[in-house]
Order: structure tokens, then C-alpha cells, then sequence
């Protein structure tokens, strides 16, 4: 069905096309002054400014896992993260505590921890599932590297990502 | 004879690779400044200070690109027409006075009687440029593109051609030169606030002068396919236009020979409305009285004066070609039948009628 568009009857001063052209002349301008003269707020300038310092406390960046405050690894290797993790970036490879160690009622360690940081989707469950509160996703969001291998955390990184964790799962302390 | 050829060769090497290049890529840069600014971003800042340093990383990545030749293209006009869009715009400059006199050598490249039509010869051969990238790209957007290049350039050429008839009534010579010493004797036609300015027909002759000078500049923007004129290129319909299938340092010569031609036009409007290079300094020494600065002063202060003048010129080109970008970036781009409305109804006519108006201001006034 053909629909009529109605045009608007233009006055002999809005046909005349050049009010309108200085008057929008007039706007651009006036930005151009103020962002000369700084009066605009812009975007941050990212690598300058960080929003670092205003993230919120449950904001969830890269995963890292936390050493407790006998520097033992929280981790005990129990895998339930390796299983939940929805894009699979997670692989753990187990290993046992000697029973000299201090910590060998402990039983279990992770010999190898790698997070995949290609596929890690920053979900949180890896943190919601752990039993021992051994992983944590902390603030950093800017995550880089030149080849996929760079890409993939490894257990020393992602301890010092994730540093010292006190006192908030202690159910071992007493068998030590 | 010799003397002349060494000073004409430095001239052209000295305004073209010292004034000219640098200003055209560096007007890219002020273009992506400007109209980061008028929307309020920050635009380029990155390559050195405050991004100056942005075009010579543009021209290393435009060189070191791989400059790709489709296969169904008309290779001969395909890699002519690239140079064919830069060179009309960087020859026009020829004739055009820049400054006074710098060690007694005139600073006009080539003084010529014919000018004004040396100007419009040379610039109408802009649009070859553009029809044949258009046509022998073989291919569709990039023909679309030659084709409403070639009828808008016919269309405001007239009123191009019309506007500035009114000045050389009143010049009397086509050289762009006396046409600079007489907006110094008796005031740029735009304001003639020099010599007798009291009198009131002078001020009644700038009606149409300025009736012109809009006429010659939105005839100018047609010409150098800026918007809101560029249909040519309207890259929301034609995918970019004549330039589509071009790469590397070939769409570069379309690029910054459309700033070449917008800086050259800018400069013939300065040479043709503000009176070139002439700029004159206000002095109250014995009453309030105009001081004329050029370099025909015995020793430093002529070579301060002539430098003084071609700093003149490039400053009011460069305050133009901003006022070109802010245009740009305000305005819209007109559809193809108002454009041609625009050109073949209004323009043509303002400018004949304009014609009709300074001549008979003319006869009542023997300037």
C-alpha cells in the first residue's frame, strides 16, 4: 500500500536554508571551543588513566589461586573446577603429598594448574565451586601476550596474581 | 636569464616541498583534530606530541602497504588517474602571489596576465582525474562516482566562472597579481577598510562583492568534492566512490589531493577577496595611520617584511581551510537533484544578477 509521507509547509525563511546552516555552524563550533579550551568531558584516556582504583569489590577479572598463610597452596587439587569450568580452561594435574611434609594430611596438590586464558569467560564458577576458597578472580582485566602459549597461566602465575589469602578456610589447621 | 630560471626553481622547490606538502598532510591531521573536536573526542594523540608526528606515520603506512592492481582494470588510465587527481591542484599554485618580495625576487612563481583563467583551466582538469579512476576501475561504484563528479563539476564551474567577473571589472587585468596591489591600494574587496574608506560607494561595492565570495566559495567546495558536495565519494552509497579499488600510495594521491585542492582554493579565495598577502599593521605614530609592510625595505627589514607577508598569506589560507572543515563537519550531504537544483537555479543566477549589480554600481563610480 503506498503511503503518502506529508511534508511540512516551510516558511519563505526555512526555505531559505541559511538560518539553519548558521545556526548549526554556530553548534559545532561551540563544541570546538569547549574542547579546546578542556571544558568537555571525554572518555578516559585508557593506558594514561586507569579505572583500576574505582573497581568494585565483586568484580571479576582473572582467575589466580591463593596461598594461605603458611605459604602452603590452597589448592588440593580436588578438580571440581576443572569440571565445572564452563569453557574448559581449566587443567589440573594432581600430585601427592609426601607423608614427611608437614602438610601431608593434606593428601593432595597441584602439581600443574594451567588456566587458559584464551577461553576463560571470567564466569566465576571455578571460584563459586571451590571447596577450599583456592581460587579467586581478582582485578586484573588487561590480559595479553604475543602467541596462545603466552596466553595460558601457569601455576606460578596465577599464585602471583593471586597472592596471600588469611584466614578464611581453616578446617586443616588442626590436623597439621 | 639564468638568475631567473635558479630563482624560479628554488621558489618551486622551496613552496612545494617546504609550504605546500607538509600542508596538505598536515591538514589531514588538523581535519582528523577538528572534527575530533567539534565531536567532542580527542582525536589522533598518540605519535609524538600531541599526535603531530600522526602524518609521517600515515605516509610511512600508506608507502609500506601493498599497492594491489585489480585484474579487470584498464591498467594505463588506472595508474594515470591517480596522478591526474594530485597534479591540477599542486600546478595551480603557480599563479598564485604568496608573498611581497623576498632579496628582490617577486614571490609568484609564474606572473602570467591570464591568471584567473590559467586558474580555472588547469583546476577543471581536476575532474579527468576523477572520471577515469572511475572508469577504469571497472566497476560499478567507482563509475557512479566518475559520472556525478563529471556533471557537478560542469554545474558549478559556471557560477565558479560568474562570481569573480565582478573583480575583474574592477581590477581591469586578469593577473592575479594586480589584483593583490589593488586591494593594497584600495582595500580588500570583502572589507575595503584602506585608502579613502570613508566613502560610502566603496562599501555599497562590497555588497556584491561578498555576494560573490559566497557564491565563489560554495562553487569552490563543489570543485574539491568537499562536503557537503561530495557525492563523488559518499561513502555510505558508493563504498568510498571513484577511489574504491584503489590502494597504497595511489587512493593516498586521491586522498591528499583532495586537501591539495581544497588548500589551493582556498588560497586563490585569500588572493581574490583578502587581499593575498597583504596585511597592514595599525600604527598611531602621529595620528592613527596604516602601516604597509612588503620587502622592498633596504636590508634585514625587507627580508623581514617579505617573510612577514608569505606568513600573512599561509595564516589566512590556513584560518580558510579550517572554515572548510567546520563546514564539513556541520552540514550534511545534499542529495544529487538539490545539488544540481542548487547549482543550475540559484548559484548560476546569483552570479549573473551579481554581475548585473557591480557593473551598474560601476558606472555611477570611477574607482
Amino acid at each position: 500500500m503506498a503511503i503518502t509521507v506529508p511534508r511540512p509547509n516551510l516558511n519563505w525563511r526555512e526555505r531559505m536554508y541559511l538560518p539553519a546552516i548558521v545556526a548549526g555552524l554556530a553548534i559545532t563550533i561551540k563544541h570546538f571551543k569547549n574542547m579546546l579550551f578542556g571544558r568537555t568531558r571525554v572518555t578516559m584516556q585508557y593506558p594514561e588513566e586507569k579505572w583500576d582504583a574505582s573497581l568494585p569489590d565483586y568484580y571479576r577479572g582473572a582467575p589466580a589461586l591463593v596461598r594461605d598463610e603458611d605459604g602452603r597452596v590452597r589448592c588440593v587439587a580436588c578438580q571440581l573446577c576443572e569440571f565445572i569450568c564452563p569453557p574448559r580452561a581449566i587443567k589440573i594435574i594432581p600430585g601427592e603429598i609426601p607423608s614427611t611434609n608437614r602438610f601431608a594430611k593434606v593428601e593432595k596438590y597441584p602439581e600443574e594448574f594451567d588456566i587458559d586464558m584464551i577461553r576463560c569467560i571470567f564466569c566465576g564458577m571455578c571460584e563459586e565451586v571451590c571447596p577450599e576458597q583456592a581460587i579467586y578472580l581478582r582485578k586484573d582485566y588487561a590480559i595479553t601476550g604475543f602467541t596462545r602459549a603466552d596466553m595460558v597461566h601457569h601455576k606460578e602465575k596465577l599464585l602471583e596474581i593471586g597472592g596471600v589469602m588469611h584466614g578464611v578456610v581453616l578446617k586443616w589447621n588442626e590436623k597439621k | 636569464m639564468a638568475y631567473f630560471i635558479v630563482t624560479s626553481l628554488l621558489k618551486i622547490v622551496g613552496i612545494l616541498f617546504l609550504v605546500i606538502l607538509p600542508m596538505v598532510s598536515y591538514s589531514v591531521y588538523a581535519e582528523r583534530r577538528v572534527s575530533a573536536f567539534i565531536q567532542d573526542r580527542r582525536g589522533p594523540n598518540r605519535v609524538g606530541p600531541a599526535g603531530l608526528f600522526q602524518p609521517i606515520a600515515d605516509i610511512f603506512k600508506l608507502l609500506l602497504k601493498e599497492d594491489f592492481t585489480p585484474r579487470t582494470v584498464n591498467t594505463f588510465y588506472y595508474w594515470l588517474a591517480p596522478c591526474l587527481a594530485m597534479m591540477p591542484a599542486i600546478i595551480t599554485i603557480a599563479v598564485v602571489p604568496f608573498g611581497s618580495t623576498l632579496f628582490g625576487v617577486p614571490m609568484v612563481i609564474a606572473d602570467i596576465n591570464v591568471g584567473i583563467l590559467y586558474v580555472f583551466a588547469i583546476a577543471s582538469l581536476g575532474v579527468y582525474g576523477i572520471v577515469l579512476a572511475g572508469w577504469a576501475s571497472n566497476s560499478k561504484y567507482p563509475f557512479l562516482g566518475g559520472v556525478r563528479s563529471s556533471s557537478q563539476m560542469i554545474s558549478y564551474e559556471l557560477s565558479l566562472g560568474l562570481a569573480v567577473i565582478p573583480i575583474f571589472l574592477l581590477v581591469g587585468s586578469l593577473r592575479l597579481t594586480s589584483v593583490v596591489r589593488y586591494q593594497i591600494e584600495h582595500g580588500w574587496f570583502i572589507a575595503p577598510f584602506i585608502g579613502d574608506w570613508m566613502n560610502p560607494w566603496k562599501w555599497l561595492l562590497a555588497i556584491p562583492m561578498l555576494i560573490s565570495f559566497v557564491v565563489f566559495a560554495i562553487a569552490i567546495f563543489a570543485e574539491t568534492n568537499r562536503l557537503p558536495f561530495d557525492l563523488p565519494e559518499a561513502e555510505q552509497e558508493l563504498a568510498g566512490g571513484y577511489n574504491t579499488e584503489y590502494s597504497s600510495m595511489k587512493f593516498a594521491l586521491f586522498f591528499l589531493g583532495e586537501y591539495a585542492a581544497m588548500i589551493t582554493g582556498s588560497a586563490i579565495i585569500v588572493t581574490l577577496f583578502f587581499g593575498g598577502w597583504h596585511l597592514p599593521l595599525p600604527s598611531w605614530h602621529g595620528g592613527f595611520h596604516w602601516v604597509f609592510v612588503d620587502g622592498n625595505a633596504p636590508g634585514w627589514r625587507g627580508v623581514i617584511g617579505g617573510l612577514f607577508n608569505i606568513a600573512t598569506f599561509f595564516t589566512k589560507v590556513a584560518v580558510l581551510i579550517f572554515m572548510f572543515m567546520w563546514v564539513r563537519w556541520t552540514l550534511p550531504r545534499f542529495r544529487y537533484d538539490q545539488l544540481m537544483r542548487l547549482g543550475w537555479l540559484f548559484f548560476f543566477e546569483i552570479a549573473l544578477v551579481n554581475i548585473f549589480i557591480a557593473a551598474g554600481i560601476l558606472a555611477f563610480i570611477r574607482p
